[in-house]
């Protein structure tokens, strides 16, 4: 397959970008979408010219580390990875739009590599369960009904890749903050802090820059990990729950 | 998962002691919360309106009498006009703060995307899109109706006390009509979106609930758009005169 790159170039955070257009020849439909970039890459290195700044680790969907619009849409036209998409969902002679995430909160560094730390912080808020260390506990100690444990892990299967910020028009971060929400305030474990974890965690996330949610569904269209929509009226209804209490 | 670029403390400790209602207008879900409920109070006013309205179809000693039910309702508890009068205070209250939460929140969503795509995807549905101006149509929309309907000033006719009469005199000019149908289409598109919106921000939403939320949505902007247009496509085809 022959290919054309509009790739989003950024120098640094303070420099303008500007999309800049390459080609890619000999492209295996096998590859991942990264072996692709990687083959450009190793083109522009021996070029003598920059190659092409990207967030990567695992190459298997675990990570959430590789994040970028493809074509106007977080992570390509699959519901995966962008290291899971692979290049026979691409056609010969395509052209390609590559574009880093855009949000407010996500300060571009370089190129396609955005900086998610604003997640960190509200993970940090709190998103965890304050408990004492030591070696784990007897698993049955805590009994934990089947329901509430399958909506806790499925809402734990987020990655933190930040596509539904990128996907949202609103640059918003309430699918991820609802996720880890879920997660925790559907566990016995999760119950001392259910109500400071939700008050805590949205004021991050609105002192962080993320937009508010109006409902578009952008981001759980995106969401490689399948965290579903209504986990956000969860959220709001457990917001709401806490404030009332007064916690 | 990320660069620590910006260091910031991540612990809250430094929580501000402030009342629920300060809380609720500081945070995004509660600014939509007063949005939703401030929504619904309009919504559930439009219903009985529309419903009202329809009155029309039995002549005008029907209409007539009907508004002037309206003036008496309450009583003897309440004095002449007051239910019309706490209905009004109500309602602008609610049109204020669903515009001012609508603003404030607009601003921070259009702050928090600064560089759009090069590459436009997938774009969200007409209704979603249009929320925001749809709401500027219908702010506007709601001033001309009251001095076309309410105090009479831009009304053909304009006569207090005869809404029959009134109401075909509107319909009887054709830009009355254009901006009647423009302003009931918005209305259709806003609560279409609006009425799921407002659930999923009550806490409402699930996925179980989501699709009967969005078709109750669905057939209330369905109902309450054909409702409302009923009443100038009588005057057109002669129905109402």
């Amino acid at each position: 397959m022959n290919l054309t790159l509009r790739i989003w170039r950024q120098q640094g955070p303070d420099t303008d970008g500007t999309m800049t257009t390459y080609e890619v020849a000999d492209i295996s439909p096998d590859m991942s979408f990264l072996e692709m970039l990687d083959t450009l890459n190793e083109e522009l290195i021996l070029r003598g010219e920059e190659p092409v700044a990207f967030d990567h680790d695992c190459r298997e969907g675990i990570c959430g580390a590789c994040g970028m619009v493809i074509n106007g849409q977080a992570h390509g036209p699959e519901r995966t990875t962008t290291c899971q998409l692979h290049m026979r969902h691409f056609s010969d002679g395509d052209t390609i739009d590559i574009e880093p995430w855009r949000a407010a909160a996500f300060p571009v560094v370089k190129d396609l590599v955005v900086d998610r730390s604003a997640f960190d912080r509200i993970i940090g808020s709190g998103g965890y369960v304050t408990a004492p260390t030591g070696s784990a506990p007897e698993a049955h100690a805590t009994p934990v009904p089947k329901a509430a444990a399958d909506t806790a892990f499925e809402h734990a299967e987020c990655i933190g890749c930040g596509a539904c910020v990128a996907a949202c028009p609103n640059g918003s971060a309430m699918l991820f903050t609802s996720a880890k929400i879920v997660h925790l305030n559907s566990l016995p474990q999760g119950g001392p802090e259910r109500e400071s974890r939700v008050l805590d965690m949205v004021a991050t996330m609105d002192d962080e820059g993320f937009g508010g949610c109006t409902v578009t569904g952008e981001c759980a269209t995106a969401c490689p990990k399948g965290i579903p929509l209504s986990s956000i009226s969860t959220m709001n209804r457990e917001y709401l729950r806490a404030l009332r209490k007064g916690a | 998962m990320a660069l620590a670029t910006r260091p910031r403390t991540t612990t809250r400790t430094d929580r501000r002691p402030a009342g629920t209602a300060a809380r609720l207008w500081r945070s995004t879900i509660g600014k939509k919360t007063v949005m939703a409920v401030s929504g619904a109070i309009m919504l559930l006013y439009l219903i009985a309106h529309m419903i009202g309205n329809l009155k029309v179809f039995f002549g005008p000693d029907d209409m007539n009498g009907y508004a002037h039910w309206l003036r008496t309702l309450g009583e003897p508890v309440l004095h002449h006009e007051w239910f019309l009068w706490i209905l009004r205070v109500v309602l602008l209250a609610a049109v204020l703060a669903h515009g001012l939460a609508a603003w404030q929140l607009s601003r921070l969503d259009i702050a928090a995307r600064p560089v759009k795509y090069a590459h436009r995807g997938r774009r969200a549905s007409y209704a979603t899109r249009t929320m925001r101006w749809g709401g500027v149509i219908l702010a506007l929309f709601i001033v001309w109706h009251i001095l076309d309907l309410t105090t009479g000033t831009v009304n053909p006719n304009g006569e207090s006390g005869h809404p029959y009469e009134n109401i075909v005199a509107t319909f009887d000019t054709w830009y009355g009509n254009v901006i009647y149908a423009v302003a009931m289409i918005a209305v259709g598109l806003h609560v279409q979106h609006g009425f799921h919106s407002a659930a999923q921000t009550l806490g409402a939403g699930s996925r179980t609930r989501d699709r009967a939320l969005r078709a109750t949505g669905n057939g209330l902007a369905l109902v309450l758009t054909v409702g409302f247009l009923s009443v100038p496509f009588g005057v057109m085809t002669g129905i109402v005169k």
